[in-house]
């Protein structure tokens, strides 16, 4: 599958990384180059320095080939601007996007986009490890 | 009307003045303390400290009979957010976002956001108006209606110089509603009425035909 990966930071570069030792083709983005290095030495994807939220951007990273978008970035309404581009600009098949806020992420559930709250699932997991 | 801003910098500051003194029920919300307080001072309790993405903020500012939200933050995606939670969550029949990005406004009228106000886009037209050679100036645009009223300006070497209406063909579709002469009074177009060089003419088109236009008037 083509992947587009937007935010380069410990997460988004991890699946990069992953995806690709399963033989995806990975384009990420990031704002800052120096992110880059987080993507591990024999990385043979793409990265490009760009703004996810910018349709000029986002076609050079080849989103309309695109089988999958992913937003990363630490922004929860950056990432939600750039998924409903990618899902209703470019009509790309498969959304993935991280909400930090558990209250937006329903929201956005709710309104169809594919939204995971890390808070809400770290949370809970650390409640049942405590709980045993 | 009761009216949410979303953004207490210096558009949030002045849209609230203005919202004020027409008399309008207002309530900003803004992230930065020191800017509430600033508000607050001078306008009485109008600002509360908060983000305008969160649904729990907005609720408190009571959004849910809100008649209108207006979001002027400095950053696309946040008045993006605010928008839609408040068009989603809390059922506010009217919202307006303040874009910087020109690019953002097909975006935000395909994810459902009312009105879009794009300062960067009305600071380029207020330029090329002032450009003398500029042949054509859109003087407002009203986007919900694809249409758009444009100035033509007829320049030195145009074609059509000394030829009447009736004898310029223009695109189905758009309308000519006034020419101002360089040195005479304004007229309103009637078929016989001759196109002389320096003439601005004022007509109704839509982004399609505007360049169409154009050409035909100017014959360039």
């Amino acid at each position: 599958m083509k992947i587009v990966i937007m935010g380069c930071g410990r997460v988004g570069a991890q699946i990069a990384s992953l995806l690709e030792q399963d033989g995806h083709e990975i384009t990420i983005l990031d704002i800052d180059a120096y992110s880059f290095r987080r993507l591990p030495p024999d990385f043979s994807g793409t990265a490009l320095l760009g703004n996810g939220m910018d349709e000029e951007v986002l076609k050079r990273a080849g989103i309309e080939q695109a089988d999958v978008f992913v937003a990363m970035t630490q922004g929860d309404n950056r990432n939600v601007m750039a998924a409903q581009i990618a899902k209703h600009i470019f009509n790309v098949p498969r959304v993935i996007s991280r909400i930090y806020d558990p209250l937006r992420q329903e929201m956005y559930d709710t309104l169809g986009l594919e939204a995971f709250s890390p808070t809400t699932i770290f949370a809970q997991l650390v409640k049942d490890k405590i709980e045993g | 009307m009761y009216i949410i801003i979303v953004g207490g910098g210096r558009v949030g500051y002045y849209l609230a003045r203005a919202l004020l003194n027409e008399g309008h029920e207002i309530a900003i919300l803004e992230k930065n303390a020191r800017f509430c307080d600033i508000l607050n001072e001078e306008m009485g309790s109008v600002c509360v400290q908060g983000d305008g993405c969160e649904a729990a903020m907005l609720a408190e500012v009571g959004t849910g009979r809100a008649d209108m939200l207006a979001a002027v933050t400095g950053d696309d995606e946040d008045n993006l957010v605010a928008c839609q939670v408040a068009k989603h969550k809390f059922n506010v029949p009217r919202t307006i976002a303040r874009i910087r990005n020109p690019q953002n406004e097909t975006i935000f009228k395909k994810l459902g956001i009312d009105v879009t106000v794009s300062a960067t886009n009305i600071i380029l037209e207020a330029i090329e108006k002032e450009v003398p050679t500029h042949p054509l100036t859109h003087l407002l645009t009203r986007s919900d209606k694809g249409l758009e009223i444009v100035e033509v300006r007829i320049p030195a070497g145009s074609k059509t110089i000394g030829r009447s209406i009736k004898e310029v063909s223009r695109p189905e579709g758009t309308k000519m509603v006034l020419i101002i002469p360089k040195d005479r009074k304004p007229v309103i177009p009637n078929p016989n009425t001759i196109i002389r060089e320096g003439d601005q003419i004022i007509a109704l088109t839509t982004p399609e035909l505007e360049e169409e236009l154009r050409s035909s008037l100017t014959g360039i």
